[in-house]
């Protein structure tokens, strides 16, 4: 693999955080925005959402909490999200042992996930 | 308006700003300063506390990443290949924090900084590793690489050592991640510098970019717990992006000897206000 195609990976790479970063803090300044414009959650005192099905549903009712919840989970996905994606720009470059290395960390990020719903 | 609510809101943001900007300087999430600042200033449960600094390793990681990789300082392969450790201890770590009591959390924190801080007082005023072999290991994966270091004003190439040692430390990284809720990124770096035998710059860089991950694997978990307050997290998460973004573009013009020496007695302090917090009746 060259130098070139070392530093185009790299590249393709660091415009998915670029990405991510700018969608989660977009999203999350408009909950915090309307938090702070209404003075109110959306929810009781002390609750807020802890699940990806209520965060949508908050979301669709226009919940202060859910909105900010949304940006959190689109922060919290973007390294998985990176991951995922550099498996396909290994692909693309042909490097063998490098998609087998992001192939198994998506892996296990995926696993991480799922163990802490079943918890 | 809610006015309390706005001064806090604001108060968390200002610190997550500082939070962010050391901690994409130095490799660590800004964890090491959100979770005591929320604690110790703002009277937080430590649950909470760790919830929304789990966030602020992940805003670290993301927002410095972006310039980092950009300037070819962070080495994405390294960063890759070392992740499936800590990836892997993270898991680990996550699940063991369900069965371990806050207090003894606090203490171990503490003391975690304060280990950081040695080791970080303990670093030599070399600025760059010489006379590094090649592992045949970083041959195969092509670990080796070079970067343009504007402190120095030349390229600096490097060879990588240590790969499976690194693989292991990187382990031990995850599971007090996952356990403690940050990104450990001072054991990763330490790794990739007595370990690989990494230039400075590089170790920081790429910790940064691993510690995103590592802390994704034990943020879903903490979403899912209903550790993740929202009102804490959103200034946090927005203030630290905004100082890893600014911190990124400092790190590359300054020698790292000179960030160390102002951010050791930093930890100290808090390390120490962490222990005594845990161990007081």
């Amino acid at each position: 693999m060259s130098e070139e195609k070392v530093v185009r990976a790299e590249r393709a790479i660091g415009r998915i955080l670029q990405v991510g970063v700018l969608a989660s803090a977009a999203v999350i300044l408009v909950g915090l925005v309307l938090l702070l414009a209404t003075g109110s959650s959306g929810y009781p005192a002390g609750a807020f959402p802890s699940d990806p099905a209520q965060v949508l549903a908050g979301l669709a009712a226009g919940r202060p909490y859910a909105v900010i919840s949304a940006g959190l989970l689109l922060l919290i996905l973007t390294p998985v999200l990176r991951v995922g994606i550099s498996v396909i720009v290994f692909v693309r470059e042909k490097d063998r042992p490098f998609v087998g290395i992001t192939v198994l960390v998506f892996l296990i990020l995926v696993a991480s996930f799922l163990l802490g719903k079943v918890e | 308006m809610d006015a309390q609510l706005l001064l806090f809101v604001l108060a968390v943001f200002g610190i997550s700003i500082g939070a962010g900007f050391l901690g994409s300087l130095l490799g660590l999430g800004g964890a090491i300063i959100v979770t005591p600042a929320l604690t110790l200033l703002f009277g937080l449960d430590i649950r909470y506390a760790i919830g929304a600094s789990i966030v602020s390793v992940i805003a670290t990681s993301s927002g410095a990443a972006i310039a980092y990789i950009r300037d070819g300082i962070t080495n994405v392969r390294i960063g890759m290949f070392l992740e499936i450790g800590t990836t892997l201890g993270a898991i680990t770590g996550a699940f063991l924090s369900a069965l371990v009591d806050p207090r003894f959390l606090s203490v171990t924190f503490g003391v975690l900084l304060l280990y950081s801080g040695i080791m970080m007082a303990l670093k030599t005023k070399s600025e760059l590793p010489e006379g590094v072999r090649n592992h045949p290991l970083s041959a195969r994966l092509r670990l080796a690489s070079s970067y343009r270091d504007p402190a120095l004003g030349r390229d600096v190439a490097y060879n990588v050592d240590g790969a499976w040692g690194g693989l292991g430390m990187m382990y031990a990284a995850g599971v007090i991640s996952g356990l403690l809720g940050i990104g450990s990124g001072a054991f990763k770096v330490m790794a990739m510098d007595l370990f690989m035998k990494l230039p400075m710059k590089v170790s920081s860089a790429t910790s940064n970019f691993m510690i995103g991950v590592t802390a994704a694997a034990s943020a879903g978990i903490y979403f899912l717990r209903g550790d993740i307050d929202p009102q804490v997290a959103a200034p946090v998460a927005l203030g630290v992006l905004l100082g890893a973004t600014v911190g990124a573009r400092v790190m590359k013009r300054l020698k790292s000897r000179v960030l160390r020496l102002v951010f050791v007695p930093v930890l100290a302090v808090v390390a120490i206000q962490m222990i005594v917090k845990g161990v007081a009746p």
